[in-house]
C-alpha cells in the first residue's frame, strides 16, 4: 500500500494524460461543471448586498429579513406565493396522483381481457410525449373544450395528475411483478376474501414502491415548469420555476437565488426521506436494495 | 352438495374478478382519455377547425370529414421555403451538436462511474445524480447569473487578461450567442444522457469482459467489440430521453439569449399559444408538426432497437 502511492503519484506527475487517468479527469471536470454554477447561485442567495455577483458577507436577509423592506422570501408577497402554490400543487397532485396510479398499475397487471392492451399504450405515451406537447394539448382543451375549468391552479393540479400517473403505474408495476401472487394466494387459501388479501398482505408489501411513487410524484410536480407555465392563470398560479423563468434576466435581487435554493432544499429533502423510508421498509423484510440506485432507477 | 358448493364459490370469484382488476384500472383510464387522449385529438381539432369569422377564434371541428386543411397547409408552406424552415433547421443543428457533446462527455462519464469508480462509486453517483434534482430553470438562471455582462465569467476573463495586459472588452454573451445557447442545452440535457446508458454499462456482465481479455483481445479491443456494442441501446435510449424534449424547448434559447437569432422550434409554438391570444391553430398546427416529427423519430429508434437485439440474438 505505501509503496504503491508515491509510485502512482510520479507517474500521475509524470504521465497526467495516461490512459487510466483520463476517465476520471474527464468525470471529476464534468461533475465541477455541472456543480459550481449551481453552487456559486446558492452561494450569492447568502449575500449581504443586493449583487449577484460581488460578495458582501453573509446574510440570511434574503430569505427572513426585514418585513418593512418586502424583499426576503418570507416577506416579498410574489415569492412566497410562488413557494405556497408550489408547496400546494405538489401535494395535491402527490395525494391524487399516487392512489390513482397504484390503482391502474393493480388492474394493468391482473386484467386480461379486451382493452388491456390499449389501456397500457394509453399509459405509457405520456412518458413519451414532450412536454411542450402535453402543454399545448391541454391548454388548447382547457381553453376551448372544458372551459368550464379555470386557468390556474386548477388545471396546473389536473395536469400534474396526468403526467404523474404514468410514473407511479411504472414504479409500482416494477414492484408487483417482484412480489408475485403467490402471498396473495397463499392469504387467500387461507380464508382471506380478495379485498382482506390485498389489504393486509398486498398493500405491505406494496409499501416501498408507494412511498418511492408519492416521493417522486412530489418531485416531478414541484419541478415542473412547461404543463406549469401553459396553464397558468394569472399571479396567483405562479409556481417557483415560472419565477424562476420569468424573473432570471430581469437582474433579480438575491431572493431569487433564495427562492431557487429553497426548491433544491425541498427536492432533496423529499426524495431523502423516500430514499430513508424505502431503504427500511425494504430491510425488514430483509431486502438489501441500495437506496440510491433504486432512486437512480426510477428517475428514468 | 358439497361440490355444488365449491363450484358456486369458484363460480363467485370468477365472476368478482371479472370486474376488480378493469375496475381498479377504471379511474386512471378514465384520466387518461379525458386529459391525455382528448386534448391530444383536440390539436388536430382546433388546428383544423373552422375559424370564427367575427371572433377571428378557432373553434373545434370534431369531425374528420370537414377538417380544413388551410392552417396546417400554411405552416408545411412556411416549413419548406419559409422563415419556420430556418428556425426548424436552427434547431435540428443546435439539436444535434448538442446531442454529439452528450454522447463525447457522457459517455466517459458513465462508463468510469459505472466500471471504473471503485471504492468511491456511491459518491460519484450521488454526484452524476445530483442535478437531477436541482429544477431545470434554476440550473440556467446560475448560468444567467455567471454570463450576464458584470457576472463571474466576465470578471475572471478581465482579470486573467489583465495578467497579461491585454485590452479585453467583456462580451454580452445572452445576446444571442450560438454557442452559449447550445452548451447550455448540453448543460441542462447531459444528466438525463448518462444516467440510462450508466444503467446499461451497469448490466454488462463483468464475466463478458474477463473472457474477451483471456481470448486474447486487448483492452480496445474488449472495448470497441464487446463493451460498445452491448452499450449501442444504452447510448439510443439516452439520446432519445434527451432529444424530445430539447425538439420543444424554448425555454432555454429565450433564458439564455432571448434573440430572434437563435430561436428555436419551441419558441414559435410558445410564441403562438402563450403571447398571443388567437394564435391557438396555428400553435396546434405547429405542435402537429413536431408530433409528426418525433413519431418518426421514435419509429426509427423502435425499429434500430429491435434490429439490434435481432443482431444480438444471432
Amino acid at each position: 500500500m505505501t509503496a504503491t502511492r508515491p509510485s502512482r503519484l510520479r507517474s500521475a506527475i509524470t504521465n497526467p494524460w495516461g490512459k487510466s487517468r483520463m476517465l476520471p479527469l474527464v468525470t471529476l471536470l464534468y461533475v465541477l461543471w455541472s456543480i459550481i454554477p449551481v453552487g456559486i447561485a446558492v452561494l450569492f442567495s447568502f449575500n449581504s448586498g443586493r449583487s449577484r455577483s460581488t460578495w458582501q458577507g453573509f446574510s440570511t436577509r434574503w430569505y427572513v429579513g426585514d418585513p418593512a423592506a418586502a424583499e426576503s422570501v418570507l416577506y416579498d408577497p410574489s415569492l412566497r406565493f410562488a413557494l405556497n402554490q408550489s408547496l400546494k400543487l405538489a401535494i395535491l397532485t402527490m395525494l391524487v396522483a399516487t392512489p390513482i396510479g397504484v390503482a391502474l398499475a393493480l388492474g394493468l397487471a391482473r386484467w386480461r381481457g379486451r382493452g388491456v392492451k390499449a389501456s397500457n399504450l394509453l399509459m405509457l405515451i405520456p412518458l413519451v410525449t414532450p412536454e411542450i406537447v402535453m402543454g399545448v394539448a391541454l391548454f388548447l382543451v382547457f381553453a376551448e373544450v372544458y372551459d368550464f375549468v379555470p386557468f390556474g391552479t386548477w388545471t396546473q393540479f389536473l395536469g400534474h395528475v396526468t403526467f404523474s400517473i404514468s410514473f407511479v403505474v411504472i414504479i409500482v408495476r416494477g414492484r408487483l411483478f417482484a412480489i408475485g401472487r403467490d402471498y396473495e394466494e397463499a392469504a387467500m387459501d387461507l380464508g382471506a376474501s380478495q379485498f382482506e388479501a390485498m389489504r393486509r398482505v398486498l398493500l405491505p408489501l406494496l409499501a416501498p414502491a408507494l412511498v418511492a411513487s408519492l416521493a417522486i410524484v412530489f418531485a416531478i410536480s414541484i419541478d415542473d415548469f412547461v404543463i406549469s407555465q401553459f396553464l397558468i392563470g394569472g399571479a396567483e398560479s405562479v409556481t417557483i420555476p415560472v419565477q424562476l423563468y420569468s424573473g432570471a434576466r430581469l437582474a433579480p435581487p438575491p431572493s431569487l437565488n433564495a427562492l431557487a435554493t429553497i426548491l433544491m432544499v425541498v427536492t432533496i429533502g423529499a426524495i431523502t426521506i423516500a430514499g430513508l423510508l424505502f431503504r427500511a421498509l425494504g430491510k425488514r423484510r430483509g431486502e438489501r436494495a441500495s437506496a440510491l440506485e433504486s432512486v437512480a432507477g426510477f428517475e428514468m | 352438495m358439497p361440490t355444488n358448493l365449491a363450484s358456486g364459490a369458484e363460480y363467485a370469484t370468477v365472476g368478482q374478478k371479472r370486474w376488480v382488476w378493469p375496475g381498479f384500472a377504471l379511474p386512471g383510464v378514465l384520466w387518461l382519455i379525458l386529459l391525455f387522449l382528448v386534448p391530444f385529438y383536440a390539436v388536430f381539432a382546433i388546428a383544423m377547425g373552422q375559424l370564427d369569422p367575427i371572433l377571428q377564434r378557432a373553434t373545434p371541428e370534431w369531425n374528420p370529414f370537414y377538417w380544413d386543411l388551410t392552417v396546417i397547409g400554411e405552416a408545411f408552406a412556411e416549413l419548406f421555403g419559409g422563415q419556420l424552415g430556418v428556425i426548424a433547421l436552427r434547431t435540428l443543428a443546435y439539436v444535434f451538436v448538442a446531442s454529439l457533446i452528450c454522447v463525447l462527455v457522457g459517455y466517459p462519464v458513465a462508463y468510469f462511474v459505472s466500471r471504473r469508480a471503485g471504492r468511491w462509486r456511491w459518491l460519484w453517483l450521488l454526484l452524476i445524480l445530483a442535478p437531477f434534482w436541482i429544477n431545470y430553470l434554476m440550473r440556467m438562471m446560475s448560468w444567467v447569473n455567471l454570463l450576464s455582462p458584470d457576472g463571474q465569467v466576465n470578471r475572471w476573463l478581465t482579470t486573467i487578461a489583465s495578467w497579461f495586459s491585454i485590452d479585453f472588452v467583456p462580451p454580452d454573451w445572452l445576446a444571442g450567442n450560438h454557442v452559449v445557447v447550445i452548451l447550455g442545452l448540453v448543460y441542462g440535457y447531459i444528466p438525463f444522457f448518462i444516467l440510462p446508458l450508466f444503467a446499461a454499462l451497469d448490466r454488462i456482465d463483468e464475466a463478458t469482459l474477463e473472457a474477451s481479455r483471456d481470448l486474447g483481445a486487448s483492452s480496445a479491443q474488449t472495448f470497441w467489440r464487446v463493451t460498445w456494442p452491448l452499450s449501442r441501446n444504452g447510448v439510443l435510449g439516452g439520446l432519445v430521453i434527451i432529444m424530445l424534449p430539447m425538439f420543444g424547448d424554448y425555454y432555454t434559447p429565450n433564458l439564455l439569449s432571448g434573440s430572434p437569432r437563435t430561436r428555436m422550434y419551441g419558441n414559435t409554438i410558445d410564441q403562438f399559444i402563450n403571447q398571443t391570444t388567437s394564435g391557438g391553430a396555428v400553435g396546434a398546427a405547429l405542435t402537429i408538426i413536431l408530433m409528426i416529427f418525433i413519431a418518426g423519430l421514435m419509429v426509427y429508434y423502435l425499429r434500430s432497437i429491435s434490429r439490434a437485439s435481432q443482431e444480438a440474438r444471432e
